[in-house]
């Protein structure tokens, strides 16, 4: 085993420790497991937030979309600091609602607002649908690292066996509070990683951060600004207003809201994890100094693109540190993204269809849940050839189909009634997946038009026709359900007891 | 909707609303092509246009008294 294996799985074996450690001493009910009592403060909570965002996506995906892609990568740095500034007004009422009705989970909410144990269901289903992409992704990046820094003894399957057994094993240990201290150190580790990579390369090979955009740009003009076509300024735009929509509907940072000690932690929080988004642009200078250092890494590999060159220019216990970081980028999202699908589908959906599990059962069946999702995630990790990135985008346009019915719920009465709701949601994930396996996009429904309307992200006809049929239910259900209320109340008086 | 409100939008038509006249790569900001270093700069900003919602904001006064 060689230094980088080593350094790995040390710190492999020093986070699962921590995980033990941080859950002994408490008592671990549903809401001890998935919300940490409700107790976590501004740092805690950044740190959470930040540890969920800050994932192998960033670290590898962030770096193999600039190598490969060039400026499209740039919308990742702006979605993420504009879903921050939407968070402020956004989640102080949603942690009020929860903390005054404990709800645990993102379904829990639309259930306690719409009085709709059904249209939970439909929630659930479409987070968990929404997250194995997600976890895919983790996967694909821990199965990276490991037969990365193995030098090629490892096989990337092997490696990503590893990697599945390594969360599994950690989620089903620890909960929340292990997720939260791994986050912690997994934070300060990943940032001094990035930054030095994203300084230290670009001067290695070219003596500075602008000779190198120079290089890149003499090389292959156009690939640093948005291009006239394709992934152009008006997919920019759309991408990054929809993925803002979606950034608080996964599941698992719907969850994270709920763990905080008050409302006002978000507030403060907007300030400063803007700013953490920076992070990002040290993993852009990693990709972009790749593409003439490591050149021919073609699709899906440019996801490589980072760690090849961590290899060609540092010392394997260099590379071991960088693996390290990227394998507690891996495991702390990938852990929270496994405790929220099991959450979800043990309370949620298995509990509302059989009523008879208790609530003692309920963490044992979330937990046993756990291995299931992993091994579901791990067959579609080793069957699919997707890039990180394909695979986040398309988790996103699924749980962005959950914003609408939530902004409606917000005030104290929702603006739409349950069979709205329920509607609009069911139209706008089955547009995305319509659309996903036909693989079709703006451009190939409507031909004629101009590129600016055909470049848009197909997710905004999903989220259109996601309102329009909400809206319409709405109007005719209201009708309907009214209607059946003043029958009601002539029947009750007619049938007076004489 | 009160000031502190509307300062929530300018984030969005900065760095969004800018893009389609800042898309080119010179000049280099900070070694950045223009249209990375406006979405930086942009980052930036909000962060400080949030410290300013923050201060504007009477809720956070609140419950820094109760």
């Amino acid at each position: 085993m060689n230094h980088a294996l080593l350094i790995i799985f040390a710190s492999l074996l020093a986070a699962l420790y921590f995980g033990i450690r941080a859950q002994k001493g408490k008592d671990m009910n549903m809401e001890q497991w998935t919300v940490g009592g409700r107790g976590f403060g501004t740092i805690f909570i950044f740190l959470l937030v930040a540890g969920e965002i800050y994932t192998t996506f960033t670290f590898l995906g962030g770096s193999g979309w600039a190598y490969s892609k060039g400026a499209p990568a740039y919308y990742v740095l702006a979605y993420i600091s504009l879903a921050y500034v939407l968070s402020y007004w956004l989640l102080p009422p949603i942690w009020r609602y929860a903390k005054e009705h404990k709800l645990v989970s993102q379904s829990d909410f639309f259930v306690s607002k719409y009085k709709s144990p059904v249209l939970g269901i439909l929630v659930a289903t479409v987070g968990v649908l929404a997250i194995i992409p997600y976890l895919v992704l983790q996967f694909k990046g821990l199965g990276i690292i490991v037969s990365e820094a193995s030098y090629g003894s490892i096989s990337p399957s092997a490696a990503v066996w590893i990697g599945v057994l390594a969360v599994t094993a950690y989620v089903m240990i620890s909960g929340i509070h292990g997720s939260a201290w791994t986050a912690a150190i997994k934070d300060i580790m990943i940032f001094f990683v990035v930054v030095f990579l994203g300084l230290y390369l670009p001067y290695h090979y070219y003596g500075g951060i602008r000779p190198m955009f120079e290089a890149v740009h003499a090389a292959n003009p156009g690939f640093l600004t948005f291009p006239k076509e394709g992934m152009s300024i008006s997919w920019f735009i759309s991408t990054v207003l929809l993925t803002v929509l979606g950034f608080y509907m996964w599941p698992h940072t719907f969850g994270s809201i709920f763990s905080a000690k008050s409302a006002r932690v978000f507030r403060k929080n907007t300030v400063m994890l803007p700013l953490y988004t920076l992070m990002l642009l040290f993993v852009f200078f990693v990709g972009f100094t790749a593409i003439l250092q490591v050149p021919g890494l073609k699709g899906a590999d440019g996801d490589l693109s980072l760690l090849r060159l961590s290899i060609q220019t540092f010392d394997p216990w260099i590379v071991g540190l960088i693996g390290a970081a990227g394998l507690l980028t891996a495991l702390v999202p990938g852990s929270m993204l496994l405790m929220t699908a099991a959450t979800l589908l043990s309370k949620n959906v298995i509990k509302v269809l059989l009523p008879s599990v208790g609530d003692k059962q309920l963490p044992w069946l979330a937990k046993s849940l756990v291995p299931v999702l992993s091994l579901i995630s791990l067959y579609f990790t080793l069957s699919g050839g997707d890039t990180l990135v394909t695979l986040l985008l398309m988790g996103y346009s699924l749980v962005t189909q959950l914003f609408p019915a939530l902004l409606f719920c917000v005030p104290a009465r929702p603006l739409v009634n349950k069979y709205g709701a329920f509607a609009g949601i069911a139209s706008g994930v089955l547009t995305v997946a319509y659309v996903t396996i036909a693989q079709v996009s703006v451009g190939t429904l409507f031909p004629s038009l101009p590129s600016v309307v055909k470049d848009l992200n197909v997710g905004v006809i999903a989220l259109f026709i996601n309102l329009v049929v909400m809206f319409a239910v709405h109007v005719i259900t209201q009708r309907i359900v009214q209607a059946r209320e003043k029958d009601a109340i002539a029947g009750d008086e007619t049938h007076q007891p004489v | 909707m009160k000031a502190k409100d509307w300062l929530g939008f300018v984030p969005f038509v900065g760095m969004l609303g800018g893009i389609p006249f800042v898309n080119r790569v010179e000049p280099y900001v900070l070694g950045m092509p223009f249209v990375l270093f406006w979405i930086v700069m942009w980052v930036v900003l909000t962060s400080g246009i949030m410290a300013l919602v923050n201060k504007l904001d009477p809720v956070n006064r609140e419950e820094e008294e109760g």
